[in-house]
């Protein structure tokens, strides 16, 4: 907090009642007014008495903060995200009319009111007293905590499905500031942090509930494939980012080219599977081909490993960067004429199991899903498999002996840990994980060609995991899921895209460098200072100065 | 002190008591045009402690770091308990050598527990497989680590704080779960780098009763310390490097009424030889 903002709150302090007040009611009357002069603009915006779109958000906002925050004291963050949330969604919305009618003009009063009453509420925040801890959640009752458990993943998927079906991209970038807005001020009140007990405390529960919502994801769709099949690369991504949490967020070895390894599973699964053009002859049972294309890649990669593992840091990260790349370029010059170049190898037939065609559509429970929610359920094993792998190592005296080798090689070294082995093992694994997930990403695109295993996909993989969270699971999935429904919900802004995804790294890395869902671990190691060393400009609870 | 040439290793450990647990012959480390150790022999016997002195760049830590496998010496030959040492670090730590650093080198982000679970490593085995599968075997030693890592912070008086990262500790716990994490490792002789660098005289002296409390565990220690207080109470043995060689090795009374030592190390009078 800078020196202003704290003179600006004691300065509000007086006021912030009647402030807030008044922003309340500004807020109230703006969300009844029409907010666009002319119609067209997603959330009927020229209606009375509609809150529709934007303005629910801003309207939900507003309510949320009445009923959490008005108990004023020590809810300034709460009070702030929320209350900023809401004036930036209006804000956005607003120039989103401008821009579409070709002017100011077009703005109804309603836009003006709410973004007015917005900024008088963040002002009447910045007066209150700064953020005490909160209270330590108290016991209750297990199988309500349960229900407590359920409902907060509920309401994630919730959120996810009003976000996946927020179609239009300046409503759903409305969405996204109120969303994001809304979860800090949830985390600020201190339920995140209750969520996360409960979660510690029945993590089977937790890990149950968890599964039946994603189990559930398909069943929101209503039969549409679009985000089916979005949330189908997301599972073989999830798995490949979790390998590469091995290598990364354990072991500490930055690997520039992983996606080489999926690669190398995904030609595999192209020549074993009988596809169109496919070079081989032969096609082989899928569960005997996903443990080639595995052990292939793991082959590779103790290959590339044996001799780079003894380098450290950048000189390893160059090595790999230089075997992702020649992993593409090899099968773009098409050897021994076998993987047809550029072109690749298409035609990769559909998974069947036992009588079950994977291509095709099923009835389930009234529901049509399609072969995307097929592939779907299928990476779902896949990623359930990969975590137990990942979970259960990282908990064993090979978990520790990686994290000691990232934290100090030498000195882990002297505590009899054999370095080059695990370093090799870490690699191995992750090379394994990588493979089988290439083995599955093979079927569901029904082809491989060497562009899709460019460096660029490598280092989506590595913000994924760093974005996500290094070193832990659900980090790695959110990380994958962030990157490639979040590009998808951007399409509208086309040359933009990038730029804006630059943008929300960058913020990220500032403001949450331990990623979404950090292990406890990197928590402590970015965050233990903060909370040991109160905020010296910002007058301790109860002391407020009035001028 | 002229040493005797390494005797044939024998096929498994000498009984205790049968000869020195650790010894060091003839040991020469180069760097380029520089000796940074010339020819320094050390045996170290069964419970004993030996210290090592010098004058800053003497090759006290060198001579370490070719003792635990940190630098590959020159020439010269290491035996453990009759059995000749070589190779990497990790070796030489489960033959029987543990080590602590001068520069503390703990895991900062890992907790006091963790951390000496890691110095467990190569006292158990459980391989990829075990550990995915969680059998019997794996439950066993992890039960059995987590015990014995306990035990271990109980001894050094840091089980108040197995929860916290290291990084976390103060300066003086510091440097006890890095002792604490060395004997994780179940060695038989324990080499402590200015184990009391920077703590204060009560500090010094607590850790003067942590070491002769391991050696009465059984282990032999070498202790390289500027502090001659610590050196003269504590040790049976003291050796004096200068310019990479040894200059002496004697008692204590030996090496502190020996003018060499007191030309070269102590300097004039000395009236100041003990102040922390």
């Amino acid at each position: 907090m800078t020196v202003a903002a704290a003179r600006l709150g004691r300065a509000v302090t007086p006021f912030r009642l009647p402030l807030a007040a008044l922003g309340f009611a500004l807020v109230l009357a703006g969300v009844d007014l029409p907010w666009a002069t002319f119609s067209g603009f997603p959330g009927l915006m020229t209606l009375s008495l509609y809150p529709g779109g934007a303005k629910a958000y801003c309207l939900i906002l507003a309510v949320g903060f009445l009923l959490f925050v008005i108990p004023w004291d020590g809810r300034r963050g709460a009070a702030l995200a929320a209350l900023g949330g809401l004036a930036g969604t209006a804000a956005l919305t607003l120039l989103a009319i401008a821009k579409d009618g070709g002017g100011l003009v077009n703005v109804s009063i309603g836009a003006w009111l709410t973004l007015l009453g917005g900024l008088f509420g963040v002002a009447a925040a910045t007066g209150l007293p700064p953020d005490s801890p909160p209270r330590p959640w108290r016991r209750l009752a297990v199988p309500l905590e349960w229900l407590l458990i359920a409902a907060a993943y509920l309401a994630v998927l919730f959120a996810l499905v009003v976000a996946l079906n927020t179609a239009d991209s300046p409503q759903f970038i409305a969405f996204l500031i109120a969303g994001v807005a809304a979860a800090v001020a949830v985390v600020r009140l201190g339920i995140g942090a209750a969520v996360r007990v409960l979660t510690d405390r029945h993590l089977r529960v937790a890990t149950a509930v968890g599964l039946l919502v994603i189990l559930a994801f398909p069943f929101t769709q209503n039969g549409s494939d679009y985000w089916l099949r979005v949330a189908a690369s997301v599972g073989v991504f999830a798995a490949a980012a979790i390998g590469l949490n091995i290598v990364v967020g354990l072991a500490g070895l930055l690997d520039l080219g992983y996606i080489a390894f999926f690669g190398i599973g995904a030609y595999t699964a192209a020549f074993l599977s009988g596809a169109n053009n496919s070079t081989i002859a032969v096609h082989l049972p899928f569960a005997l081909v996903i443990v080639m294309g595995a052990v292939i890649a793991a082959v590779f990669g103790v290959i590339i490993g044996t001799p780079t593992l003894r380098l450290r840091g950048d000189y390893l990260a160059i090595v790999t960067l230089g075997f992702g790349e020649i992993f593409r370029l090899v099968m773009q010059n098409n050897p021994a004429h076998k993987t047809n170049g550029p072109n690749g190898i298409f035609g990769i037939p559909d998974l069947s199991a036992g009588g079950f065609q994977l291509g095709s559509s099923h009835e389930v429970f009234g529901v049509s899903l399609s072969n995307f929610a097929n592939y779907y359920y299928l990476e779902l094993v896949l990623v359930v498999v990969v975590m137990i792998v990942f979970s259960r190592l990282n908990s064993s005296r090979i978990g520790r002996a990686w994290v000691a080798i990232r934290e100090d090689e030498t000195a882990a070294a002297a505590m009899g840990i054999n370095t080059i082995n695990l370093k090799l093992l870490a690699f191995g694994i992750g090379a394994f994980l990588a493979g089988a997930s290439g083995t599955i990403n093979a079927h569901l695109t029904t082809q491989v060609s060497p562009d899709s295993y460019t460096f660029l996909q490598s280092v989506l993989l590595l913000a994924a995991v760093v974005l996500g969270g290094m070193g832990t699971i659900p980090g790695a999935v959110v990380g994958s899921a962030l990157l490639i429904a979040l590009p998808e919900k951007l399409r509208s802004f086309q040359d933009y895209r990038l730029l804006l995804y630059g943008i929300a790294l960058i913020l990220m890395m500032r403001f949450r460098p331990e990623g979404v869902i950090a292990n406890r671990r990197r928590q402590r190691e970015f965050h233990d200072e903060d909370a040991s060393t109160p905020d010296a400009l910002s007058a301790p609870p109860g002391s407020v100065v009035s001028r | 002190m002229s040493s005797v040439a390494p005797p044939p290793a024998p096929p498994g450990p000498t009984p205790p008591g049968a000869g020195p647990v650790l010894a060091a012959s003839r040991i020469v480390k180069r760097f380029g045009g520089l000796t940074a150790v010339n020819d320094v022999s050390l045996e170290v016997g069964e419970r004993e402690i030996v210290g090592l002195i010098g004058p800053n760049g003497a090759g006290k830590t060198t001579f370490f770091n070719c003792l635990t496998g940190m630098e590959s010496p020159t020439s010269g030959s290491l035996t453990y308990r009759g059995q000749r040492l070589s190779g990497r670090p990790e070796h030489i730590t489960r033959s029987g050598l543990a080590r602590t650093f001068q520069n503390i080198r703990l895991f900062p982000n890992m907790t006091a527990l963790e951390n000496v679970l890691v110095g467990r490593h190569s006292r158990t085995d459980v391989g990829v497989f075990a550990a995915i599968g969680r059998g019997p075997k794996y439950r066993r030693e992890e039960r059995e680590s987590a015990a014995r890592a306990r035990e271990l912070l109980q001894f050094v008086g840091l089980l108040r704080v197995e929860d916290e990262l290291a990084k976390n500790l103060a300066y003086g716990d510091q440097r006890k779960l890095e002792i604490a994490r060395a004997l994780a490792t179940e060695p038989g002789v324990l080499l402590l780098d200015e184990p009391t660098a920077g703590m204060n005289p009560q500090e010094t002296r607590a850790t003067m009763e942590l070491v002769r409390a391991i050696r009465d565990r059984g282990l032999a220690v070498v202790v390289i310390e500027h502090d001659m207080r610590f050196i003269f109470n504590l040790c049976d043995r003291v050796a004096v490097l200068v310019h990479g060689q040894k200059l002496v090795e004697g008692t204590p009374a030996q090496v502190q009424a020996d003018e060499r030592v007191i030309a070269a190390y102590l300097g004039t009078p000395a009236a100041d030889e003990g102040a922390p």
